[in-house]
């Protein structure tokens, strides 16, 4: 039992691979469905880069086992832009120099994408609770251009 | 970072997990929502040969009104019960803000927060502050284990090796009771450098009661007894307040580490207790 197939949806793209057991979901998308766009930073769950949306919301994929996902349905960064069309958020972030080295934008833009769709009018206060999940030495630029927009 | 390989089961029924337990023992670890078994997997400080994972038992994440307070069934997520608290359990709901982020709270469960009794961690103060307890299963039967018992030492509960908790129960406050919650954190969503859960009730402009949990100053949260016992009877002042949990402070042995010196969390929590306690007693005072 060191090997389980496993079928998933990401992207809207339903995906079905034979993985180990141990393997993470992080590993998964990355190595075996070459969606590279979700980042690994701290791989135990602080730094946020591989925040995805688990059935819609917001989880760390380096936090679950592949096998965990089974069945799931998982939005990652290369699925947020509608073709060559950036999402608003992708387009904010462009539009207002959001980061620095980029490395954990995707996670942060998918954890905004879940904050948003359940608060569509935060307050400043809700948007830095928000942002201390995900660090970055980019943060303060983020936040000041999310309150500006 | 790769776990160490282990021989992987999800059982899709309680009697299959516990019978999967006791076969296997300390050997195997119980899997929920990940977000404290998963890092220490990845690190290899957990190296368990089995794990059960019990994501795929049916009829598990339920959050109700029973047993005069709230059963939580072992699969009900962070998120899932500050949702559910957002309507009128205002303690339970700030309490669980404090929990990790949004991320950490959509996996992450109540019972398994519990179960890993990170001395630091706020659901095991807000189970021992509540006078809550567990339902432990085994392929021998049930018990149920009160929060005095659970929290045994850093990572270690009384929950045995061959169980799983199935049901956290958390009763609601006294009536007419106020509450306060508060912690010092480097920031929002790490863990505690310490923090104070608190319930007060008044009689008569007295204090009828008072509860304080600390935690992260030391091994597991811990009840402030004697000083909850000081408390009975005086008055709700700032004074009373302040000899508690002086008397408190003085008790505590916190560790020491990178974060904050032994000395420092003894201060924060003589600090604290004393807010929590006013917050208690002003919410318990009420608008009328």
């Amino acid at each position: 039992m060191t090997h389980r197939t496993v079928r998933l949806h990401v992207n809207g793209r339903e995906y079905e691979r034979t993985v180990e057991v141990r393997k993470t979901l992080a590993d998964l998308l990355r190595e075996d469905l070459d969606l590279t766009g979700t980042h690994l930073g701290c791989e135990h769950g602080v730094c946020g880069a591989c925040t995805v949306l688990l059935d819609g919301a917001p989880a760390r994929a380096c936090l679950m086992l592949a096998v965990q996902a089974d069945g799931a349905r998982l939005l990652t960064v290369e699925g947020l832009a509608d073709g060559e069309r950036l999402h608003p958020l992708q387009e904010a972030f462009w539009t207002h120099h959001g980061l620095q080295c980029g490395y954990c934008t995707p996670g942060i833009l998918l954890t905004a994408k879940a904050f948003l769709d359940e608060h569509p009018r935060p307050t400043r206060a809700e948007i830095r609770e928000m942002l201390a999940g995900n660090p970055s030495v980019a943060a303060p630029a983020i936040s000041s251009s999310s309150m500006r927009s | 970072m790769k776990p160490a390989p282990f021989e992987y089961h999800d059982p899709r029924s309680i009697d299959e997990a516990v019978a999967l337990l006791a076969r296997h023992g300390a050997d195997a670890k119980v899997l929920a929502g990940g977000q404290s078994l998963i890092p220490l997997l990845a690190f290899r400080l957990a190296r368990p040969a089995v794990i059960v994972d019990i994501n795929r038992i049916p009829g598990l994440d339920y959050v109700r009104n029973e047993h005069e307070g709230l059963a939580i069934g072992a699969l009900a997520r962070q998120r899932q019960l500050e949702r559910w608290a957002l309507d009128g359990s205002p303690f339970l709901c700030t309490a669980l803000r404090h929990v990790g982020h949004a991320a950490i709270r959509t996996r992450g469960t109540i019972a398994g927060s519990i179960a890993h009794a990170d001395p630091a961690a706020e659901l095991p103060a807000l189970l021992l502050c509540l006078d809550g307890s567990v339902m432990a299963r085994s392929s021998s039967g049930q018990r149920e284990i009160p929060a005095r018992e659970l929290f045994v030492s850093h990572l270690t509960t009384a929950v045995r090796a061959d169980e799983l908790i199935t049901e956290v129960r958390l009763p609601g406050l006294p009536d007419g009771a106020g509450w306060g919650f508060l912690e010092v954190a480097r920031r929002h969503g790490d863990f505690a450098l310490v923090g104070v859960a608190a319930v007060v009730a008044l009689r008569n402009g007295r204090i009828a009661q008072a509860r304080v949990a600390l935690f992260g100053c030391g091994a597991a949260p811990v009840r402030a007894t004697p000083a909850e016992q000081a408390l009975a009877g005086q008055a709700p002042t700032r004074g009373t307040f302040a000899a508690a949990a002086r008397e408190a402070a003085g008790t505590l042995t916190p560790d020491a580490d990178l974060h904050a010196s032994a000395e420092y969390r003894r201060s924060v929590a003589h600090t604290l207790m004393v807010r929590a306690l006013a917050a208690a007693s002003e919410r318990a005072r009420g608008p009328g």
